[in-house]
């Protein structure tokens, strides 16, 4: 790209989330874990966001309030009790939790409070049945180092993890499964001092293998998630959530400098044209009628459902909603998207991509006599419910109203492409409000102590460690300790004779290739991963047939490693099996042998090889016909 | 709360170090201690919490307890700014809605957070009500009064008389009907009271409660609030009932019989239950839709009979394995009128306190049986331990619950203080306090 991040003002906070692996959850004791199975239990809430003392709501909060979403909840018996449906009051903090949160305080230099509150976070989306998020402060002013870079850490928190998103129904519910509601998840907040994409994924990492060094850090998609605040001068702060794939981060960076850059461009270039915000009106046109013969599909099947196409002008805004902003996002894209969190409509139709969707030339211009639009304008329109219509139009218009203004402060969610989509408008500062039901937990001295004196080993100790113990060289021992594998690693190797570089490699490169090429690896239980080199170290399965029975088990979870090994034809002969192979052939071929003596040996390989077709070692076989064939002649 | 009493959070060494540093609540404020520097608003601190710890919120909106040693100093920063309340625009009332009156005895119904100090401050005005529930100015013209701001264990006898009166003021006032906010730990006995108190309603009164604080946005006092309000506004029958959850979702509300109406589960938004009897109504979408046909229809043209006096000389004895019988002695000696027994099963008590029953009805003491089972009816003719205690002279008192017949005894006493007469009222079925058939849904599941 050869921008000059630091140069442009770039600045980058992190937020890191990681789920921790206790054994109950943060204010209940409950399995921390998920189920795939349906639920046992579902039950209907609605949310009302509660006033501050300002007379203030939350824009957004009350208006999916008003809009009356409600939301299904599921739950199961093992994942949830009382405290989880906000039926029971929480339990006291879970001590195991604020052992974990110390130790990786202590770890990042930080100060432990003295007194731990727990407060709650006002989030009324249904990701919490409370509508608010339990949270507490555990240490403050930490650092972590990466190269010469000190990264002030400016809290450690323990918050609960929320629900989990399901789907939406028509009628307005939105469903949630409350099974990762509670899991004690850890937040770790740097101050905005990252300067460029490539050092905010260096950031990451280092922070992710600090986690990791615990132990206690779950593993798995979704088990660490990140926020990343973005600014630049001019721009705006964007907040992007919940991203799961570290290796991302430097692209999301990237991508969302560009996008703010590109609509300053935008924002000047209308400004030059002379664009006013106040000529962007809140007028909508029924034009149902130019649609009535209408071959587009979207805009038919809204009509037999009686519904409307409504219009809005968007004046000299032609060619502006095409322009593109980060791969496959225009600043129609953006329109888009708030119409379709502020009015639930599937999208938008805008003129600046048509003809398309089959929607014709005629149609179009019917289009622009009926509002009057003229050359220079752009018009939006949108096929739904009256109501519907009428909120996704209005968000469309406070969109190209911000696009005069520059970049628009937001909330957003990453894309897997690492671009980002709209997610919600950035909630007020003020709402966060003590959780009194919880009382205050004091840390004392002898429990820092105490915590202090069990330490995990830091990232650069166990990076010679492993080299030292293991024989590693340096790129896979780093490679390992950045993974989210060095204990697995460990552990295979301590149990099992297999070579620490042959896991290494697999647990790091391989993994990795595979990912790359769409395997599920996270499917694959460290249990399946231990046997399948338990196996190589018994002979019965070569090295170079690890990525395909790893595939294969990522595709088939109820199976196991033997079904595997059967299915995929890999089981080698055993000891027995190819002595026995060899002993036939040896006998079928007594003349042969006679006659060419030690050049028989060959043709004898050769023909045993044949029949085992892969299924035993080569030198195995090599070193028993040796042995039978010398044995033979020495009888 | 003013801000005096939230200052009153700190004691001992916290508030002397507050005082020293002449801070107040709200200020911004900057802690030093060691080699840490904290800033944030000085935060109320829990009067429960210790006196070691002064509160302080973050920028980032956080609270952090910060330990106060010989060595912290305290400045101030920033003075403290008082959030000024500016209120939606209120819904417009319609003229033609009925007439509710929302008369409030604690417990908030709703509420407003202040996130500067963490304070959750009770809206309880109209306009408040109107503000934080919109729904209200759809379905009626709201009137509130602020009768007490009590924890419902706080409240007496004495407060159901006051309630009962001020609930007949606001009735002879032309109220269509009438709701009363009220904590749920004695919702139920304060319900049982006010259908003895309140007899020939004209209109419904609606008991309603939160199990869930309603500062939180996921507060059932809303959706009760809304559908007390319905009930009371449009409900066809006149009596006193209690409009809770009906399950833990937020999309049904039950109406239960003030008389038949218990606190089944400690903090469950479904934790009324109708008892021996199934509710009178239901709510869904703001539609009642009643559960039974034997009930007082609304009529706001009958007059309204007042009998608002208590006894509190009465108890309720729950009985247990090796039970004192001087226990009952005791009540005895210290003039009580009536003792209600929470026996086991069918209606019974151990013969070990037999001589001491014996003695408080010889010295003309009302005794009746209810069962510690909540479920079903007492009848002590099946085994010989209830013919004995019928023979003692004890009266059963079929499927009344056994709140409600302590209730209903210190009524009957404040009417009466002829025993005789007492046993007759008491076995009077005045307010659906008797069912005379249990059907087999009526059963705890």
């Amino acid at each position: 790209m050869g921008i000059d991040y630091k140069k442009l003002g770039l600045k980058v906070g992190l937020e890191i989330h990681q789920q921790l692996d206790t054994s109950t959850k943060l204010f209940c004791k409950c399995k921390p874990k998920l189920f795939k199975e349906q639920p046992q239990i579902t039950f209907l809430r609605k949310l009302r966001p509660t006033q501050s003392e300002l007379g203030q709501i939350d824009p957004a909060a009350y208006f999916e309030f008003q809009k009356g979403i409600k939301i299904l909840y599921e739950a199961d018996t093992v994942t949830s009790c009382l405290v989880e449906m906000d039926e029971e009051p929480p339990h006291p903090l879970n001590m195991e939790a604020v052992e974990v949160a110390l130790t990786i305080a202590l770890m990042m230099k930080a100060k432990p409070v003295d007194e731990i509150h727990v407060m709650r976070k006002t989030v009324i989306d249904g990701s919490n049945t409370t509508g608010f998020q339990r949270t507490c402060v555990i240490a403050i002013n930490g650092t972590v180092k990466v190269g010469n870079k000190a990264v002030p850490i400016q809290h450690v928190s323990l918050e609960e993890d929320a629900a989990r998103k399901m789907g939406e129904e028509e009628s307005n519910i939105i469903r949630y499964r409350i099974d990762r509601l509670g899991i004690p998840l850890i937040e770790i907040a740097t101050a905005p001092v990252i300067n460029s994409p490539k050092e905010a994924g260096e950031i990451a990492l280092a922070i992710g293998t600090i986690l990791r060094a615990t132990g206690k850090a779950k593993r798995g998609l979704g088990t660490i998630r990140q926020d990343i605040n973005i600014s630049i001068p001019n721009g705006a702060l964007t907040e992007i959530k919940g991203l799961q794939e570290l290796e991302l981060l430097p692209l999301v960076v990237e991508y969302e400098v560009q996008r703010q850059l590109n609509l300053i461009k935008i924002s000047e270039e209308l400004r030059k044209h002379e664009v006013k915000e106040e000529e962007i009106k809140e007028e909508f046109f029924d034009v149902t009628d130019v649609f009535k013969q209408t071959k587009c599909k979207v805009i038919r099947k809204a009509l037999d459902k009686k519904q409307q196409v409504l219009a809005v002008k968007l004046p000299k805004f032609k060619g502006f909603l095409k322009r593109e902003l980060t791969p496959n996002l225009r600043l129609g894209t953006e329109m888009a998207d708030r119409a379709q969190f502020w009015g639930r409509v599937g999208g938008i139709f805008h003129t600046d991509e048509l003809p398309a969707y089959g929607i014709t030339e005629e149609e179009i211009e019917k289009l622009r006599k009926t509002i009057e639009a003229r050359e220079q304008d752009a018009v939006v329109f949108v096929a739904a419910t009256l109501e519907n219509t009428r909120d996704a139009l209005k968000a469309v218009a406070e969109r190209a109203r911000e696009a005069i203004k520059g970049v628009p402060e937001e909330t957003r969610a990453p894309n897997p492409d690492g671009t980002t989509r709209y997610m919600r408008p950035r909630p007020g500062a003020a709402r966060m409000y003590p959780e009194t039901d919880i009382p205050p937990t004091q840390i004392a001295q002898d429990f820092i102590e105490r915590v202090k004196s069990l330490l995990p080993e830091l990232p650069e100790q166990k990076l010679e460690r492993l080299k030292k113990d293991y024989g590693l060289n340096q790129k896979l021992a780093k490679q390992i300790l950045d993974s989210e594998y060095s204990e697995l690693f460990e552990n295979i190797v301590k149990e099992i004779s297999v070579s620490p570089t042959t896991v290494a490699a697999f647990l790091t490169e391989t993994l990795k290739a595979l990912k790359r090429d769409g395997v599920q690896i996270e499917r694959v239980p460290e249990n399946k991963m231990k046997e399948m080199f338990r196996s190589i170290s018994l002979g019965e399965l070569t090295k170079e047939a690890l990525p395909e029975v790893f595939s294969w088990l990522s595709k088939h979870e109820d199976k196991s490693f033997q079904e595997a090994i059967d299915s995929l034809g890999l089981r080698m002969f055993s000891n027995t099996e190819v002595e026995k192979i060899i002993d036939t052939i040896i006998d079928a071929n007594k003349g042969l042998i006679e006659e060419r003596r030690a050049s028989a040996f060959g043709l004898i390989m050769g023909m045993i090889m044949k029949e085992v077709r892969g299924k035993a070692n080569a030198a195995l076989v090599s070193e028993l016909l040796k042995k039978k064939l010398k044995n033979l002649r020495n009888n | 709360m003013s801000d005096k009493d939230e200052f009153s959070g700190y004691k001992g060494e916290a508030q002397e170090a507050i005082r020293k540093a002449e801070v107040e609540i709200g200020d911004l404020i900057r802690i030093t201690k060691d080699d840490t520097v904290y800033e944030g608003i000085l935060i109320p601190r829990s009067e429960y919490a210790d006196e070691k710890h002064i509160v302080l919120k973050l920028k980032s909106g956080y609270n952090i307890g910060v330990r106060i040693t010989p060595y912290t100093k305290i400045m101030r920063i920033g003075k403290a700014t008082k959030p000024t309340f500016s209120p939606p625009q209120l819904p417009k009332q319609q003229e033609n809605l009925p007439k509710v009156s929302i008369i409030s005895t604690g417990g908030t119904i709703a509420s407003r957070v202040d996130y500067r100090t963490g304070a959750v401050r009770p809206a309880l005005t109209a306009s408040d009500l109107y503000s934080v529930v919109p729904e209200l100015a759809n379905i009626a013209r709201i009137d509130t009064q602020i009768l007490f701001s009590l924890f419902s264990e706080n409240i007496t006898p004495k407060h159901w008389t006051q309630i009962a009166n001020v609930t007949a003021k606001h009735i002879a006032e032309g109220a269509d009907g009438i709701v009363i906010a009220h904590g749920t730990d004695t919702l139920g006995y304060t319900a049982a009271a006010l259908s003895f108190a309140l007899q020939n309603l004209p209109v419904p009164i609606i008991l309603v409660g939160s199990q869930r604080s309603a500062d939180r946005p996921s507060s059932d006092a809303a959706t009760n609030l809304i559908g007390a309000v319905t009930a009371a506004a449009n409900a066809p029958f006149a009596e006193v009932a209690i409009a809770m959850h009906e399950t833990p979702s937020d999309d049904s509300i039950t109406l239960h019989r003030g008389t038949k109406v218990r606190k089944c589960h400690t903090s469950k938004r479904d934790a009324f239950k109708s008892i021996n009897t199934p509710p009178i109504a239901k709510i869904q979408n703001q539609k009642i839709t009643m559960q039974i046909e034997d009930y007082k229809k609304r009529d706001p043209i009958r007059k309204l009979t007042l009998k608002t006096e208590f006894n509190e000389k009465v108890t309720l004895l729950k009985f247990h394995p090796g039970m004192n019988p001087k226990i009952i002695s005791w009540h005895v000696e210290n003039d009580y009128k009536g003792i209600i027994l929470e026996g086991t099963g069918l209606g019974h008590v151990g013969n070990y306190c037999y001589e001491a029953l014996k003695n408080a009805i010889k010295q003309g003491i009302l005794i009746a049986m209810t069962s510690q089972c909540i479920w079903g009816r007492v009848n002590m003719n099946v085994y010989d331990t209830g013919r004995d205690l019928l023979a003692i002279g004890i009266i059963p008192l079929e499927d009344m619950l056994a709140e409600t017949a302590l209730v209903k005894l210190m009524w009957v006493f404040g009417q009466t203080k002829d025993v005789e007469e007492a046993k007759k009222l008491l076995k009077t079925n005045i307010a659906g306090e008797f069912s005379p058939r249990t059907l087999i849904e009526e059963t705890s599941n």
